[in-house]
């Protein structure tokens, strides 16, 4: 009866009262830091060169606006074209079969050594190699040559190449394509930080390879594939800037350059694309935190209340518990 | 690769359902230059439930993913219900199964590891409904219902929409019993299936396993459990050094071992 331990009888020790420790540095910091922030406000408002009203005002014209749509549409389609490819690159990677291991690896090597900016320039320029790009019988007018046919063609249909390689084209595929070699890599790290034990037991159900892939393997990568693809996504919404230099005029930086140029208001307009960028990944910020959390199901008895908490409080960043780097 | 390098077996035909479940002869498997297993004989009855006994390393693990064809055996051959494992035979020649086919016959064999190897991306529920929706493509609502009984019959019932994390060490092997039983096996093979287990925790799997048993179940256990073998075992097979040395009664085997290596063995687990 008395053994109860929330017993009032018993006497509860006085709660500790001790003068914390003195931190006189961090006082010595925020002054600095203070004073380093009023000097940066002050420049923002009084320099004449960022001209704020200028900005605002050119900030959300409709070709601008266009711009975004076009940045945006960009970065979906060629992150899409990364993704799959990557996966697909990734599991060519890890198959064995030796050709299709090579081509992987030979695919990666290449688009890995090209920077970027030059590949997205030179895919602008394919034009130049053939003028219409066709499907069809490959070497049809050779195998027609070698029966003795005369310009035999076996060619279903075809484009003009400088209409199918506009500069969007070219630079979705410029930026998709570069993309994949690093997908690859990201995915096939996620699938061999899968444990064996899960194959087997896949297999031992009576489930095929791609049944496994698919449904067991994959899922589990994801906690491993998606903190990095979301870092790629963010670094390919700054890389769609460089397809301005295609050109692509249906892009954010083109349309800020081209108003910043034709108005003589370069500086504030850089302001504007620096500010459109902010915005814009902290939305992919907030996306990449809900896909994080998704695929940490399952992970750690508290993973999923605690990823949560986490995540709020660090807007996203890193909120898959216990989730392994890669 | 494309063929098991043995002599086409004289006059075999074992049929579904009349001879036995397993029947094994002369299962040969190497890694690289180490032979593992060098001819293992076993015949294991429907319904009866073979402990598999040896030392580590000896092969006993290696043996039973030969039976549901994880490992390609090198010579030998293995028939689950007068099927034969992993290879067609015709005209005396033996041709590889494809992918599909061995994933077809391994439906029919259940399989319980030591680490359990639950889909920790699905809750129980969802780990024994998986195979059975997606490789089976059969009905939503009876897999589920069968999937809802068997975790019952488990003792899960309270824990369906736990995530494996969220479980026990036992309550884990137990779900692993129930996502195996899940397509309705002819053959359940236990790897070590209480090795992984903090000691309070045997009993309950062992309990599954015995109720199993009792139901008719042919299983072939891995196991250090004497007691288990003893009780609930209808035969025992000492294995060393990739071949049985011993095979018997679990009783008068432990009992009253007749070779030295299965006597030194005992000796060491008992
Ligand atoms: N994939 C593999 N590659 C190479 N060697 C292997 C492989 N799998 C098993 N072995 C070897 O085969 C031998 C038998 O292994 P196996 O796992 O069958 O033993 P076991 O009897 O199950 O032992 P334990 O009681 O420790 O589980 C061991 O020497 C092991 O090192
Ligand atoms: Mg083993």
């Amino acid at each position: 009866m008395s053994l109860d331990t929330d017993s009032p009888e018993r006497a509860r020790p006085e709660p500790i009262q001790a003068v914390p420790v003195r931190h006189p540095g961090r006082w010595v910091a925020v002054a600095v830091i203070g004073v380093l922030v009023a000097m940066f406000v002050h420049l923002l408002v009084t320099n004449e060169a960022f001209n704020w009203s200028f900005m605002v005002d050119n900030m959300f014209r409709p070709p601008i606006m266009a711009g975004v749509r076009g940045s945006i549409a960009l970065l979906v389609t060629s992150m899409l074209i990364g993704i799959v490819l990557g996966i697909l690159l990734a599991i060519m990677r890890l198959s064995g079969n030796p050709i299709l291991r090579g081509v992987a690896w030979a695919y990666t090597w290449f688009f890995r050594a090209v920077p970027r900016l030059v590949l997205a320039i030179l895919f602008g320029n394919l034009g130049m190699l053939w003028s219409r790009i066709e499907f069809g019988l490959p070497f049809d007018r050779q195998i027609g040559a070698l029966f003795g046919v005369q310009d035999f063609e076996a060619r279903l249909f075809g484009f003009s190449a400088t209409d199918l390689l506009t500069g969007f084209v070219a630079g979705m595929l410029a930026l998709g394509l570069s993309e994949a070699a690093y997908m690859a890599e990201i995915v096939r790290a996620g699938i061999q930080s899968v444990d064996e034990g899960q194959t087997e037991a896949a297999q031992a159900l009576g489930m095929t390879q791609g049944q496994i892939l698919r449904r067991i393997v994959l899922p589990q990568a994801m906690r491993v594939i998606v903190p990095p693809t979301g870092n790629e996504t963010i670094a390919m919404l700054k890389d769609t800037s460089l397809v301005a230099f295609v050109p692509v005029s249906t892009e954010l930086f083109f349309q800020i350059r081209a108003v910043g140029s034709r108005t003589f208001q370069v500086f504030p307009m850089l302001v504007a694309a620096t500010i459109w960028y902010l915005l814009l990944s902290s939305v992919l910020l907030v996306g990449q935190y809900y896909l994080e959390r998704h695929f940490a199901r399952g992970s750690g008895r508290a993973g999923q209340a605690r990823a949560r908490l986490r995540g709020m409080a660090v807007g996203g960043g890193g909120a898959a518990g216990g989730a392994g780097g890669v | 690769m494309t063929q098991a390098s043995v002599p086409a077996q004289a006059g075999v035909p074992a049929q579904a359902g009349a001879g036995p479940m397993v029947r094994a002869e002369q299962v040969h498997k190497s890694f690289g230059s180490i032979e593992v297993l060098k001819g293992i004989d076993l015949e294991v009855r429907a319904g009866e439930v073979c402990c598999l006994l040896g030392p580590s390393g000896s092969g006993k693990s290696t043996f039973l993913r030969c039976i549901n064809h994880l490992e390609k055996i090198n010579a030998g051959r293995i028939w689950v219900d007068g099927d034969l494992i992993g290879y067609r035979e015709r005209g005396g020649k033996l041709h590889e199964m494809r992918e599909k086919e061995v994933a077809a016959q391994r439906q029919a064999i259940g399989m319980v590891f030591q680490r359990f190897n639950l889909f920790p991306h699905k809750t129980a529920l969802e780990n024994v409904t998986e195979a059975p929706l997606l490789v089976r493509r059969e009905k939503r609502a009876e897999v589920r219902d069968r999937a809802v009984a068997l975790l019952e019959r488990v003792g899960l019932g309270d824990k369906m929409s736990n995530y494996p994390s969220q479980l026990s060490g036992g309550q884990q092997q137990r779900v692993a019993i129930a996502r195996a039983l899940a397509m309705q096996p002819k053959l359940m093979l236990f790897d070590e299936p209480t090795s992984a287990l903090d000691p309070e925790l045997v009993g309950e799997v062992l309990d599954v396993m015995k109720d199993l048993a009792r139901d008719g179940m042919t299983m072939i256990v891995v196991t250090h459990e004497i007691g288990f073998a003893r009780e609930v075992g209808d035969s025992l097979v000492f294995i060393d050094g990739g071949v049985v040395v011993e095979h018997g009664n679990p009783r008068e085997v432990i009992a009253n071992p007749q070779h030295d290596r299965t006597k030194a063995f005992l000796a060491k687990v008992l």
